[in-house]
């Protein structure tokens, strides 16, 4: 290395420090996702002797008839929808209330990012256990203390009602992530702004609307990127919690695709599924990003 | 006395904030008190927060029964591994991406990017071949691997906003010394970028410690399995036996919390000084 030129380094050492990342990356993603692709064009057949055959859209065409993946993909969409804005509110709220107090800062901040840092698996067994019925501590508490309704509810064996611990769990679990950012942004706020605009006789909110929000909006749209992905992911908890029961009624895209994948052994068709989420994010990523973009080069 | 009047002019939003907080972590104590009941077949109304029987039966029951010990040092090994690999390739390519101008240099960047929009579970049957194919199914090298491949992307990006940041003299002047890129990278580039590189290792250490999906995918030797994929079938086989399996996942939580408070200065310090900001 010590011989070459430096014009001859400054070409050779980028990739030298890159080829770890991009050997691993080419290997374990990139090949994957052609060879995903490639997948999702075969009836394929996982008996070693017996060639799987091309069936070319066959499995697409198939998945856009399936029932089931019209249940998968509304429950991911209203679980994304419901989940996204409650957490990015609840965690703007909190993160400007815990901003604007002298005590305790650091003990809120801590506490609220507990769900974040528990893993998927034991708050999902958790909220099972809250959720059961007719004997859990949720039903305990709507029956025996605040008297809501005289019956448990069987949240987890209705289809009516089966989504709800699902969705606020995701809310829950959510919401300290995006306040520690959110609170991270608020401190990066110059003080004089926002005193300027109490002189100038703006109230709280006014202050909310006319200063904070415009200053941190990046981070918002940050999170709010994030957070759709991370919707549109939803996985563990269902698969957990329901396991896409009642009668399918649960499933969301990744479930379904796992399930149709590694219990109904049609690996084909589970891969069309994953091709088809991944082109409603991917496009819905590109929409936001273009939505977004504009007013941010106004300024 | 001031902080009193000012607890006082207050109370409200600190009300507010201790609701809130009931909320998030009345869970948690609920859990804890669950698994301090050693009868937990038994149902008894009204549930009791405070167990008049308490004691550290289930933690010892999960602690010692079949394998447990052996779970938490999978997950222990794969997890540290895949943190230090994850970082340290993380940090070369970043530092390549925030250094140098090259050929190809956007395509990668980009292909990066595009790749981190998407969910890894997408990939996961296609995966589930190839680590056949590599005889890595049953091999916890195999999930070290596929856990550091699967979170270059993010850690990429991170990393690369952070570098981007740092003055460019010192670089300039090992190299007039007669030092090399290396020499760079490991006596400047890495020491200087503590905080980014806090953060980043926490956010890997805790997605590695707490990976479901592929861990239970790949990997069908019980010998080894990692705690995650051990506590929900715990859960499973044991039904109604409560107290033990959330004595388990509290056992699971020890060390993401101890992670997290040693690393914690770090981590907050990581994102306001632009991790973040990229």
């Amino acid at each position: 290395m010590l011989h070459l030129s430096p014009r001859t380094q400054k070409l050779v050492i980028p990739y030298l420090f890159l080829l770890p990342a991009i050997g691993l990356f080419l290997v374990f993603m990139v090949y994957p996702l052609l060879k995903g692709l490639q997948i999702s064009f075969y009836h394929f057949s996982i008996v070693p002797t017996r060639p799987s055959t091309f069936v070319g859209l066959k499995n697409y065409l198939e998945a856009f008839q399936d029932p089931v993946v019209g249940t998968a993909i509304i429950n991911t969409l209203i679980y994304t929808l419901v989940t996204v804005p409650a957490q990015m509110i609840l965690a703007m709220l909190a993160a400007l209330l815990i901003y604007s107090v002298t005590h305790g800062k650091v003990f809120f901040r801590a506490i609220y990012y507990t769900p974040v840092i528990t893993s998927w698996v034991i708050v999902s067994l958790l909220f099972l256990y809250l959720f059961q019925s007719p004997v859990g501590l949720i039903n305990y508490f709507l029956v025996d203390v605040f008297h809501f309704t005289s019956q448990p509810i069987a949240w987890l064996e209705q289809a009516s009602t089966a989504m709800i611990p699902i969705t606020l769990l995701g809310i829950w679990k959510g919401i300290g992530w995006s306040m520690i950012i959110y609170l991270a942004a608020l401190t990066g706020i110059p003080n004089e702004l926002l005193e300027a605009a109490s002189i100038d006789g703006a109230n709280s909110w006014q202050r909310f609307w006319g200063v904070t929000l415009p200053l941190i909006g990046p981070t918002v749209v940050f999170t709010l990127v994030l957070l759709l992905i991370g919707g549109f992911n939803v996985f563990i908890s269902v698969y957990l919690i329901t396991n896409g029961g009642p009668m399918q009624t649960t499933e969301v895209m990744l479930s379904y695709m796992y399930h149709q994948a590694f219990e109904y052994i049609d690996f084909g068709y589970a891969a069309a599924l994953s091709f088809l989420l991944a082109a409603i994010i991917v496009t819905m990523s590109v929409l936001q990003l273009k939505l977004l973009r504009r007013p941010q080069e106004t300024y | 006395m001031d902080w009193i009047r000012s607890l006082y002019r207050k109370s409200p939003i600190y009300l507010v904030l201790v609701a809130g907080a009931v909320v998030m972590v009345f869970p948690f104590i609920w859990m804890i008190s669950v698994s301090l009941k050693p009868h937990t077949f038994t149902i008894v109304i009204p549930p009791q927060l405070i167990p008049s029987d308490a004691s550290l039966a289930n933690y010892i029951e999960a602690w010692t029964a079949n394998n447990f010990q052996l779970y938490f040092r999978n997950s222990a090994f794969v997890a540290v591994l895949s943190t230090f690999l994850s970082v340290f390739v993380s940090a070369m390519a970043a530092y390549a991406f925030a250094r140098f101008k090259f050929p190809g240099r956007e395509v990668f960047f980009y292909t990066l990017l595009a790749v981190m929009m998407v969910p890894t579970t997408i990939v996961i049957v296609p995966q589930f071949f190839l680590m056949k194919y590599l005889g890595l199914r049953n091999s916890l090298w195999g999930l070290i691997l596929i856990y550091t491949s699967t979170s270059l992307s993010l850690n990429i990006f991170l990393l690369r906003g952070f570098f981007e940041q740092l003055p460019h003299e010192l670089e300039e002047a090992v190299l007039i010394d007669g030092g090399n890129y290396l020499t760079i990278f490991t006596r400047i580039v890495l020491p200087l970028s503590a905080p980014a590189l806090a953060t980043v290792a926490i956010f890997s250490f805790m997605a590695f410690w707490d990976e479901f999906i592929m861990a239970l995918t790949f990997i069908d030797d019980p010998t080894k399995r990692t705690l995650p994929i051990a506590i929900a079938l715990f859960q499973g086989q044991h039904g109604t036996a409560w107290g033990l399996v959330f004595a388990a996942s509290i056992i699971a939580l020890v060390p993401v919390v101890i992670f997290f408070l040693t690393l914690q200065r770090y981590f907050v310090n990581g994102l306001t000084t632009g991790a973040f900001k990229g």
